[in-house]
């Protein structure tokens, strides 16, 4: 992009009148349009070549008809398109017209750590009114995004998608394809947001257990909501932020807006879902259409057919499907707590709509959430909060649980998808299923284990590592260069954490050996435990929980890799 | 079999180096009998090739190499200005403690009964993060006649674990009986079972103790509608005829109320108060001509910012 930016930007209007004439949203790019023809199509324009300019500013963008306050690059939220091929160079020249400091952060790319963009981790952050250029060779193919890493900014609107073309044949061909990246809007600034759940942390749950639902026989018995209470918990609470303060967004759209991909019948459509929320995850699915995953996180895996799929922020899938009727579908981002929908329609052509489904049930989380779950077994007498579990975890009011049990459950479809809510003939994604469509890269047997505690205070609104947040503890992970670890996470809390860490693949212990799913980010169920064997690269890495609060909160660490490239061992 | 497996652990563990280094645990040797299941493993030195008979990738157990010493070099310094990079670093790692604020005003009521009717009001604002300093405030009233009794206290809250804190401070009365101050030390948080609890001890500046034990609950009718029983007893250690207070149990109280949460931060509600003066409490009160049980109707407003 060596045009002048008026040069550009009128190109890129030009690009977009010609994909959705009337129906468009001058502020967003022709691939987040309300109708798209898809990322093929020559007309529409993408950030691409070996040299993107991105600008960061505060605009004022409309969403589902009202105008927010946001935080865009190059004018558009999400931020446009980085499309780009396997094997070329990168260099992307960052203008921040901010009053504050900003950064980019490049999810899922393998780069040097100094490349990263994690201000105080791996580069100073680019300062109010500067330019920073980021350099780096593309080494892999498949689908990423990219997000500010300062502040509230992610939050805020500064997410976009990276699609990179292999430098091969794709192994999953199609003949369309298109990004659909959801996120969760909040016109209540991000800091008020955390500030109400400090004070009140079930503020944005209204969808809790009562005594009108108890007299109507839904939700728990009695005994059970009294077994929770005792525990001072609450099975209700699946999302601290909800549908109650936050817009779910495709591409930048609410529901209302309807953004629409478009298709012709019989072709196979490759939809590259991309969870960029801060606090929401997402139950996707297609009525009437099957899904073939085909890449997790950007890395292909052998395609799987399912109805569904749960995912969290920070993860992506990709998946084939091939609708052959001349006819309108919806895609259903349903959030995990139910609190909301975000919503697209796949059609042969514009202004077509078909049926939303209405919300389903609500889930309660179970004993199983809570790492308690041996059938016949008396549960009764069982510490919540025994340290011995957990050695290295500080036991502090940060800390309102130690999982007694922890369970592998990475054969579990996700809180709220089990056959009781979704019935018996709906499949469901599981990490178990997601199989490497190539052998994996480093074959050794992991060195060693590392623990982690993932912890929390529910009623304190506290999220930590290891019982400490990132400022109290002050060591990074230690890992060698080259050096094969295992690390298991342990879910010591009743929600969800998806587990991110920087500059890396990891592979998934599912059992399948040579062929371990890879992955850069992993949601660890509560009650659950999840391992995972990497090969450490030498710098400093991010590595914490992507769920936005918990991260700010503390649930966040380095993983420290020595020696870094250039640097004798 | 079993030593023949111990055997080739231990050939392995001497072959292959740290990799196979768990050997030397019981567990770990039991992951081995998958591993050398059938053959002997042909190049020692090289990591096993990946048959159908043999465990590969991650389907290995982990070794039990020690980890390597964490350090603080910084090596992004090396690429960017080592100034702005230790500054990044501080604002990242020790970023300032957050200060959160909430002023809660739980009571503001008229009580409506027999004869002239009353007011109370029972807030507190707090600000910090895991431990705060806290304000808290109380005060009952009959109108046309004034403050029957009101305090203040200022109190440090010390979080001891997920759901208690230890408060400590001070407590000033501001109603028309002698005007005490006291030294206060309490427990304040969530019991088993969702009980909201407060528990304090008073020491005044005239050596009378006292004590309060305070519990209430929450009972979701709907999202929106809340049944809250509260319950209330007031303790002292000793006779306190100025203030006409007895020792023992000198009052309860019961509040039934039902609010409305018109909004997270705004419920009205409406209720029933019964208030009872105990023992020597109660004679005085007889003494002074004053009733030892009261009923009213409360009506009011719960609000916090």
């Amino acid at each position: 992009m060596e045009l002048p930016d008026l040069t550009r930007r009128r190109i890129l209007q030009g690009a977009g009148l010609g994909a959705g004439a009337l129906l468009l949203d001058p502020w967003l790019p022709a691939w987040a349009q309300p109708v798209s023809a898809g990322l093929q199509t020559d007309s529409l324009p993408t950030l691409s070549g070996e040299d993107i300019r991105l600008r960061v500013a505060r605009d004022t963008l409309m969403v589902d008809g009202k105008p927010a306050r946001m935080i865009s690059i190059n004018g558009t939220v999400p931020a446009p398109l980085l499309r780009l091929k396997q094997g070329q160079k990168l260099r992307l020249t960052v203008e921040n017209t901010l009053d504050e400091d900003t950064s980019l952060h490049w999810h899922g790319l393998i780069v040097p750590f100094q490349m990263d963009g994690v201000p105080g981790v791996s580069f100073p952050g680019i300062k109010a009114g500067s330019t920073f250029t980021y350099e780096f060779p593309i080494e892999q193919a498949g689908t990423y995004w990219y997000h500010s890493h300062s502040g509230f900014q992610e939050w805020m609107g500064q997410y976009g998608p990276i699609v990179i073309d292999p430098a091969g044949a794709d192994p999953a061909p199609y003949d369309r394809d298109h990004v659909i990246l959801l996120s969760d809007h909040s016109f209540t600034h991000p800091a008020r947001i955390l500030r109400n759940l400090k004070v009140e942390p079930g503020y944005y749950n209204f969808q809790r257990q009562t005594l009108a639902g108890m007299l109507a026989g839904k939700d728990q018995r009695l005994p059970d909501r009294a077994a929770w209470g005792r525990m001072r918990m609450d099975p209700t609470d699946i999302s601290d932020v909800t549908g109650v303060v936050l817009n779910y967004l495709v591409n930048g759209h609410g529901p209302k807006t309807n953004w629409t991909a478009l298709f012709a019948p019989g072709e196979r459509v490759r939809l590259r879902f991309i969870n960029g929320s801060a606090m929401t995850a997402f139950n996707v699915r297609i009525p009437g259409l099957k899904m073939s995953v085909v890449a997790a996180d950007g890395q292909d895996v052998r395609p799987v057919a399912v109805d569904e799929f749960q995912f969290s922020p920070g993860e992506t899938y990709d998946v084939i499907v091939t609708p052959g009727e001349d006819r309108a579908f919806t895609i259903v981002g349903e959030t995990v707590d139910r609190s909301g929908m975000a919503l697209a329609t796949l059609a042969p052509r514009a202004g077509m709509r078909a049926p939303v489904p209405v919300r389903r049930k609500r889930p309660v989380l179970t004993m199983k959430d809570m790492g308690m779950d041996m059938p016949g077994h008396d549960m009764s007498g069982m510490s919540m909060r025994d340290g011995t579990l957990a050695p290295q975890v500080k036991l502090g009011p940060g800390v309102d649980m130690i999982n007694p049990m922890p369970m592998d459950r990475t054969g579990d479809p996700g809180i709220g998808l089990d056959a009781a809510y979704v019935g018996p003939d709906h499949k469901v994604l599981v990490y178990k299923d997601l199989i490497a469509l190539e052998p994996n890269p480093d074959l050794r047997a992991a060195e060693r284990e590392i623990e982690v505690h993932l912890t929390g205070a529910m009623d304190r609104y506290m999220w930590s590592m290891d019982g400490k947040t990132m400022s109290e503890a002050h060591d990074p992970i230690p890992m060698r260069a080259g050096e094969r670890v295992r690390v298991t996470l342990i879910n010591d809390t009743m929600m969800a954490h998806p587990i991110h860490l920087h500059g890396h693949f990891f592979e998934l212990v599912t059992g399948h050996g040579a062929h371990s799913p890879r992955k850069h980010t992993v949601n660890v169920l509560p009650g659950g435990k999840v391992s995972w064997d990497v090969t450490a690269i030498g710098g400093d890495w991010a590595f914490h929980c992507h769920m936005f609060l918990h991260m700010l909160m503390g649930m966040m660490r380095v993983v420290q890799v020595r020696p870094v490239p250039g640097e004798a061992a | 079999m079993k030593a023949a497996n111990l055997g080739l652990a231990a050939a392995l563990l001497v072959s292959a180096g740290p990799a196979f280094a768990q050997t030397a645990d019981p567990h770990a040797g039991h992951d081995m009998h998958g591993m050398v299941h059938g053959d002997t493993p042909s190049a020692p030195a090289a990591p096993p090739a990946p048959t159908d008979d043999e465990p590969t990738g991650t389907d290995q157990p982990p070794g039990s190499a020690e980890p390597p010493p964490a350090v603080h070099d910084n090596p992004a310094a090396r690429y960017w200005d080592p100034a702005a990079m230790a500054a990044a670093a501080e604002a990242e790692m020790h970023p300032p403690a957050p200060v959160y604020t909430k002023l809660i005003v739980d009571a503001a009521e008229l009580r409506i009964r027999e004869g002239q009717d009353g007011y109370r009001w029972e807030g507190e604002f707090w600000a910090g993060n895991v431990d705060r300093f806290v304000i808290k405030t109380r005060g009952e009233g009959t109108r046309g006649e004034g403050l029957e009794n009101g305090e203040v206290q200022a109190l440090y809250a010390k979080a001891l674990d997920p759901w208690w804190n230890l408060q400590v401070g001070v407590r000033q009365d501001i109603g028309p009986h002698p005007r005490r101050s006291w030294a206060t030390i309490g427990l304040d948080g969530r019991a088993r079972y969702q009980f909201d609890v407060q528990a304090a001890l008073f020491l005044s500046d005239k050596g009378q103790l006292a004590a309060r034990l305070e519990g209430s609950y929450d009972l979701r009718i709907t999202q929106r509608l809340v049944f809250q029983p509260r319950a209330e007893l007031e303790l002292a250690a000793q006779d306190m005829p100025a203030e006409r207070i007895g020792a023992g149990l000198s009052s309860a109280e019961l509040d039934l109320r039902l609010r409305y949460d018109v909004r997270r931060e705004l419920s009205p509600y409406i209720g029933v108060n019964w208030t009872w003066s105990a023992g020597k409490t109660a004679d005085y009160a007889r003494a002074d001509g004053r009733s030892t049980a009261e009923r009213s109707v409360i009506a009011g407003v719960r609000f916090w910012f």
